[in-house]
């Protein structure tokens, strides 16, 4: 038994956080370093016909023929430029860069500037889009057979909008010329990839990878937010910096990085499921769109990863799955958290309900008799392990919620009750982490071991998880390893601090590493070892666990190395006379390998948890004319204190033979299920809410429709 | 305009524009750069200092206004005990993650009577916005230090 892994040891990040210490990126300042900003479009769709620029010397204004290498931000697809040329397709494309010495003097940048555009009529909605970014087709068995078996069919569409990852530090970036020679780029920031900023920058200014370095500093937070979009902005404090020949600080302000930076993809998802009479799938035919926004940016994989979470954690033998991502003149949409798993898993879990209902079925009953079980298969056909544990948790929230009771009590009342029931991938979709091959690093110190990764500590507690699993596999106390900044230059390609992989994948790697050290190391300690042989760096690199296979073409296989499992149970009062929801408590159980930090483990659920109330109830990015109309705090409303419903958090621990220590991943999960069961809650209130967030305007036009329509 | 305030128990004399904002004074000009821009439009609480012991949000306040106040900010939390309770409550309760709103977190809590119940404390953060945590582990770090100070108390 390890001595750090499974306990709450000290987080290596805390104290500085506790005291202010800890540096963001706004914190730190450089010899002769000015400030950069954005002059950004104004319409949705259209031509540049003029640049119009009356500003005193004292400004440095760049543009698109300031980029020395390509201009594009190179990330999947080549389709969005760093700087406009001569078209924009979104509000808040940028289009011109302005620097200034005095921060001051950049707020109203805009009066300055005048833009003139030959406007192109925009398309908004989704379907009505010609052009698509991704299509993915799934299919298991014969639909057509599946539908024969049925008893009943049930149909339903259900719709999810934006929601914003709101991290409270906005995005921002310094840029520091000079790296291995003048014409070389240093890039510091808040942000989740160091290496997808490398690789943006490298192509941008056509430099070598060894003059180009990237640096994370403390970042406040991310969620996806920071995934994709540090690239775009650490591009423009490149392009500053080279032309000024100065450090450059940018920084937004709340206002720019709500209207500009990426946001969750709205989605539609249509089901028509067969089922017998006694509740058995017999067949699920599903399609899932969703607004990629105006470039391709992330939205193949969420598409993916959305499509294959639609089926929810079912058994079905007949299965068709049809997504696609769609192109619309909005800013573009990117990753958040779950990436695209709580929009289509919000589909199938309010389906469920919808089920049970038409079954006259209990909706804990319809759910233990499709739940997938060990030995079962996914909609791509992967054979589920023995820790799968669809089962365990929905029990476990059933009877900690005493659900059946309430649901009972609370029938025909302003307060209601309801669950969802749903499943998160761990680690990159498909073959990605076969195509990342990503690499660790553990050197031995004189007191220690160092890792070096280039994972990023975004809060969720990268630095001590990792450590504590290097201390336990090597041996040595917890205190005794520390970890490398996240810095490009310093560290190997570990991959993007992204779809719940750091835990499981490069925990994975950091073991092996740390377990070939120990043997290296013999019977002596590390500072024996290094006392009279000096240090040496051990490296290891990704392998498939084997048998695990995936084909793209077709989309069948193993789509994750494993799954985590959760089941969540949400009770709701709403106010008969405003018609506002209030969570009143959540019961929160979670399948997830191995906690490897149980409080920091129960804090990633507690906090996915609320985001995802968030997006039930409160988060509402309207969009008038493709532009974000309430782009500030005060009418973007995010979970307060106040609105901060008790969850009561299970770890339930049914250990994946490849992950450390047993784990699988858990950032992500917490957020696929606090959606649908907020709103088969309502559905328990009598509300028939089929799209997210379910404010008091939709719940009272629910209750007016339902009114009228019993008329 | 020369405005006289003492922050973090310090005398200064600080020659800036009266309308400048308390929170860009704090950062650029005295080098606090624990106390963060969230919103800076006084939503978030990221800015939270305490002027003459309330809880204010630094980027909605001119410096004119804390001509001869008394200031804490999170650097000056540490030199009392029970703002080093709170600090460290943060840390074992798992408090903060991100750190972001932390020292607005910590600071907002200050104030607080020992012995704070979960409403007192929940009303005492309502200003502050976390994104990590749900919140739940940050009233559990509040209540745990004011515990903590009540026993101390107690003790005499």
């Amino acid at each position: 038994m390890g001595r750090a892994v499974g306990r709450s040891v000290r987080r290596k990040d805390g104290d500085a956080k506790v005291t202010g210490e800890a540096k963001y990126i706004d914190d730190l300042a450089f010899p002769g370093m000015i400030f950069g900003a954005t002059v950004r479009s104004t319409i949705p769709n259209g031509e540049i016909t003029d640049r119009r620029i009356a500003l005193p010397d004292a400004f440095l204004v760049a543009d698109y023929r300031d980029i020395p290498g390509r201009n594009i931000i190179a990330l999947i697809d080549e389709d969005q430029p760093c700087l406009a040329e001569d078209v924009v397709r979104h509000v808040a494309e940028p289009i011109l860069l302005v620097a200034h010495a005095d921060r001051e003097q950049l707020f109203d940048i805009d009066r300055h500037v005048s833009i003139a555009y030959r406007p192109r009529p925009p398309v908004f909605d989704p379907e009505a889009s010609t052009q698509s970014f991704k299509h993915i087709a799934i299919d298991k068995g014969n639909i057509a057979r599946g539908f024969a078996k049925a008893d009943t069919i049930v149909e339903g569409e259900y719709r999810t909008r934006h929601q914003e990852q709101l991290y409270i530090e906005t995005n921002g970036v310094i840029a520091v010329p000079g790296c291995g020679g003048a014409e070389g780029i240093t890039v510091y920031g808040s942000l989740q990839c160091p290496y997808y900023v490398h690789r943006a920058l490298m192509v941008l200014l056509g430099l070598p990878a060894d003059r180009v370095r990237v640096v994370q500093t403390e970042t406040g937070g991310g969620f996806g937010g920071k995934e994709e979009y540090p690239s775009v902005l650490a591009c423009h404090a490149a392009i500053l910096a080279r032309k000024t020949g100065r450090p450059v600080k940018m920084i937004y302000d709340r206002v720019e990085d709500l209207l500009a930076t990426t946001k969750r993809h709205p989605s539609i998802i249509r089901h028509r499921t067969g089922v017998t009479r006694d509740g058995r799938l017999t067949a699920m035919e599903i399609d899932v769109v969703m607004d990629g926004g105006a470039y391709a940016t992330l939205s193949a994989v969420v598409l993916s990863r959305g499509v294959i979470h639609a089926s929810g954690p079912y058994r079905c033998d007949h299965i068709r799955i049809c997504g696609r991502a769609m192109m619309t003149h909005t800013p573009p949409n990117g990753a958040f958290r779950g990436f695209g798993a709580p929009q289509t898993q919000f589909g199938i879990e309010v389906h469920m309900d919808r089920i049970a209902e038409a079954l006259s079925m209990d909706p804990v009953r319809i759910r233990e008799v499709n739940a997938l079980r060990p030995g079962d298969t996914t909609a791509t056909g992967q054979r589920l392990g023995p820790d799968a544990s669809a089962l365990p948790v929905l029990r476990e929230a059933v009877r900690r919620s005493s659900f059946h009771d309430k649901r009972r009590q609370w029938a025909g009342t302003s307060r209601g009750i309801g669950l969802s029931l749903f499943f998160h991938g761990s680690g990159f979709t498909g073959s990605g982490e076969v195509k990342l091959a990503s690499k660790a690093a553990l050197e031995l110190t004189p007191t220690g071991a160092r890792i070096r990764v280039a994972s990023t500590e975004i809060g969720q507690g990268t630095q001590t998880m990792l450590a504590q699993i290097v201390a336990d596999a090597l041996g040595v106390p917890y205190d005794a390893i520390d970890v490398h900044a996240a810095d490009t230059a310093h560290v190997p390609d570990s991959g993007p601090t992204v779809a719940s992989r750091t835990c499981m994948i490069v925990g994975k790697l950091l073991e092996r590493c740390a377990q070939d050290m120990r043997t290296r190391l013999g019977r002596r300690s590390p500072a024996e070892y290094f006392r009279r042989h000096g240090g040496f760096t051990v490296t290891s690199e990704y392998t498939p666990p084997p048998g695990q296979s995936w084909d793209d073409q077709q989309y069948r296989g193993d789509a994750y190395g494993s799954y985590g499992w959760g089941c969540n149970v949400v009770e709701v009062d709403v106010d008969p006379d405003t018609f506002e929801a209030r969570p009143t408590r959540v019961t929160a159980v979670a399948e997830i390998g191995k906690a490897i930090h149980p409080l920091m483990a129960q804090g990633q659920i507690q906090g996915g948890t609320a985001q995802g109330i968030g997006y039930a109830l409160l988060e509402d990015v309207v969009m008038r004319d493709g532009r974000m109309a309430n782009a500030q705090l005060t009418n973007y409303i995010v979970p307060t204190p106040l609105d901060a419903p008790p969850i009561d958090v299970t770890i339930l621990e049914r250990p994946y033979a490849h992950g450390p220590f047993g784990a699988k991943g858990v950032g992500e999960m917490p957020i696929d299920g606090p959606a649908p069961a907020v709103v088969n809650a309502l559905r328990h209130c009598g509300f028939d809410i089929r799209s997210i967030p379910a404010t008091p305007e939709r719940l009272f036009e629910a209750r007016r429709q339902k009114v009228e329509g019993g008329r | 305009m020369a405005i006289r305030v003492t922050i973090n128990g310090r005398r200064r004399r600080l020659d800036v524009s009266p309308m400048a904002r308390l929170l860009d004074v704090l950062r650029e000009e005295c080098g606090l750069t624990g106390t963060k821009e969230g919103c800076g439009e006084g939503e978030c609480g990221a800015c939270t200092v305490l002027v003459d012991g309330q809880p204010v949000d630094s980027c909605l306040v001119p410096v004119a206004h804390v001509n001869g106040a008394v200031v804490t900010t999170i650097e000056g939390v540490g030199a009392s005990r029970q703002g080093r309770a709170l600090q460290d409550a943060f840390v074992e309760c798992g408090g903060a993650q991100c750190g972001i709103c932390t020292p607005g977190m910590i600071v907002a809590a200050l104030p607080l009577r020992p012995g704070a119940g979960l409403e007192e404390i929940k009303t005492a953060l309502a200003g502050n916005l976390c994104r990590c945590t749900g919140y739940l582990s940050i009233f559990e770090s509040v209540s745990r230090a004011k515990m903590r100070r009540r026993a101390r108390a107690a003790a005499g």
